[in-house]
């Protein structure tokens, strides 16, 4: 089999998730109409902060703060906090029956699934907060609180490069909560102690480098760093060179860490899974 | 070599319990009490390429732990499964892409994708070649008349047309074998009738082996020439349809109607009086015994009789009396 025909069933399932998902209009406008106030909120919070303090040794200035907070707002929908609806469903249901009657790697098939569903609610909004944060903004006449663009073409690549790995990363933390919620039968519980940790050390409550400087290699090895702040630092060229490739390093073996993971975990659940009643 | 062979096959399931009420429930929090449940205790049979076999057995029997034990779904706890000399679970991958399997009470398409795209989508997961796919798909949309349902969302479907369009999905990429748990449930009576005809031209025509399970006898009679009954995880009976109705059919039912103003009989020669209503009585007897002309003979000559009327006992009656017999009712 050539590597196209095994990939099929996997595109097919990350295309068709991709495509439904982006159907729901009203709920990327809704999304982003709440990320944006939230947005402004942080935006002001960070003004107040830089205007209070001395900051004459911060590790990043007020204007790459305010980017970085439409950058994550942007990115929002990337933070996995959530399993797979369609996953919770289909466990709840006992449908998740039919997915083991596929003749594919189950994991990589709600793999390519769990990461379409977060492409297609991550690409519109993402584009709509830059046209609202990079171009009315300014436009509106508030340039000192608008989405700078990337440091340079070198950051621009590394951070789409990042961004992608970070797709990857998120999905495959998506699938230890969906994992989860199979072996526990219920979606709820899993997802409630996930929200608070991810938005903390993803960096989406505040840039990883503003917290206390004693944490911060750990703060930067740990996986969710992947998810938004490697990709932001890659951005505004605080990782170059080396040390770009060290952040794209860091991803990547996040992504194999947590994949073996998931796909081991899988294993299991799906031993012990019993699909009762009817 | 069987097409299907099951061999002393075991499975229990861990079912955790409290008591009911708020004690209950604190009680619950503090220690959990489990219990096990034999699902399967030792079932065996094999199925021949080809063949078309019914399965039948109250709730909680056991059938669907078998299908989805077939199915590569469940690891059983004990014995032996060969599905074309493949170990369903261990195998899974290449299992189940030679096999089709519909839950009547699941649905495998995707809830908020057409119908058409949901059949694409299958296609490309087992990965059938694309012109064998359309001539497969075009036939089964006729057979099935799915013409009018390809381009509505699956949670638009009536449940008729919900059950035809699963039923094609399962047959898209052209399995050896078809695994139907109770494919006609809450179905009318032309779906049902759709549902039938096509398995047993799917059957007949491509030769493809079919388990089913039901609760309808009336598919079983439509359908299998072949049917096993479980009960408490075991098989109780296997045997062709018309064996299982003889044996458990060995009886039938005069309905007799005397004049106004006759007396009836307290007891009547090789039968049992089932019941007395005003002027009708009701009996049962065994044809074996008792030949049916001669006991007609004998009350129309004794006595002034205006309509007697012979039963059978329904399908139905007889499968909960054969329940009966071998304790198998549900617990």
């Amino acid at each position: 089999m050539n590597l196209r025909e095994l990939a099929r069933p996997y595109v097919a399932a990350f295309a068709s998730r991709f495509l439904q998902m982006l159907q729901y209009r009203t709920a990327a406008l809704a999304g982003f109409a709440t990320q944006c106030w939230w947005g402004g909120i942080k935006v002001m919070v960070l003004a107040a902060f830089y205007g209070g303090a001395s900051m004459a040794g911060a590790p990043m200035s007020l204007a790459q703060a305010v980017t970085y907070t439409w950058l994550a707002q942007g990115l929002l929908a990337l933070l996995p906090w959530l399993g797979d609806p369609e996953v919770g469903q289909a466990v709840r249901t006992g449908a998740v029956a039919y997915d083991r009657l596929r003749p594919v790697d189950a994991y990589a098939l709600w793999f390519a699934r769990s990461a379409g569903w977060i492409a297609a609610r991550v690409l519109p909004r993402a584009a709509l907060m830059a046209a609202f944060a990079a171009i009315a903004l300014p436009l509106a006449g508030l340039g000192d609180w608008a989405w700078l663009p990337p440091a340079s073409v070198a950051a621009a690549v590394a951070f789409l490069a990042s961004a992608a790995l970070a797709l990857l990363l998120s999905a495959s933390m998506v699938m230890l909560l969906n994992i989860a919620a199979a072996a526990a039968l219920n979606e709820r519980g899993i997802n409630a102690l996930a929200g608070p940790v991810v938005v903390v050390f993803s960096g989406n409550l505040l840039p990883l480098v503003l917290l206390p400087d004693a944490w911060q290699t750990a703060l930067l090895l740990q996986p969710f760093a992947g998810v938004v702040d490697i990709p932001a630092r890659l951005y505004f060229g605080l990782m170059s060179g080396t040390q770009a490739l060290v952040g794209l390093g860091l991803q990547c073996f996040w992504i194999v860490a947590l994949v073996a993971l998931g796909h081991l975990a899988m294993e299991r659940t799906m031993r012990k899974l019993e699909v009762q009643g009817g | 070599m069987p097409h299907i062979l099951v061999d002393h096959l075991r499975k229990t399931y861990r079912i955790s319990e409290r008591d009911p009420g708020v004690m209950g429930a604190l009680r619950g929090l503090v220690s959990r009490r489990h219990r096990t449940v034999a699902a399967l205790s030792g079932v065996s049979f094999s199925l021949e390429r080809g063949e078309l076999l019914g399965f039948i057995g109250p709730n909680g029997a056991g059938k669907s732990t078998t299908i989805k034990i077939l199915a590569g779904i469940l690891r059983p706890d004990g014995g032996r499964v060969e599905v074309d000399g493949r170990d369903p679970f261990a195998d899974r991958e290449r299992h189940v892409a030679r096999i089709g399997v519909v839950f009547g009470q699941r649905t495998q398409l995707w809830w908020d994708l057409p119908v058409g795209d949901g059949f694409d989508l299958l296609r490309d997961i087992y990965r059938v070649d694309p012109a064998r796919y359309r001539r497969t798909r075009d036939e089964l949309v006729a057979l099935l008349h799915l013409e009018r349902v390809l381009d509505q969302p699956v949670r638009q479907l009536s449940l008729g047309q919900r059950m035809r369009a699963e039923i094609a999905a399962a047959l898209l990429h052209e399995p050896d074998i078809l695994f139907l748990d109770e494919p006609t449930i809450g179905l009318d009576a032309p779906s049902k009738l759709a549902v039938r005809d096509f398995v047993r031209r799917a059957n007949q025509e491509r030769g493809t082996t079919v388990l089913l399970t039901t609760h309808d006898m009336h598919d079983i009679e439509a359908l299998a020439r072949r049917v096993i009954v479980i009960g408490h995880g075991r098989v109780l009976a296997d045997s062709p349809v018309e064996a299982l109705r003889a044996q458990v059919m060995a009886e039938r039912r005069l309905v007799v109607d005397f004049a106004q103003d006759a007396e009836l009989p307290a007891q009547v020669a090789g039968a049992r009086v089932h019941s007395r209503d005003g002027q009708r009585l009701v009996l049962d007897f065994d044809p074996a015994v008792t030949a049916a002309p001669a006991l007609i003979a004998r009350i129309a000559a004794a006595h002034a009789v205006e309509d007697i009327r012979l039963e059978g006992l329904a399908i139905e009656a007889v499968i909960a009396r054969f329940y009966a017999m071998h304790g198998a009712a549900e617990a």
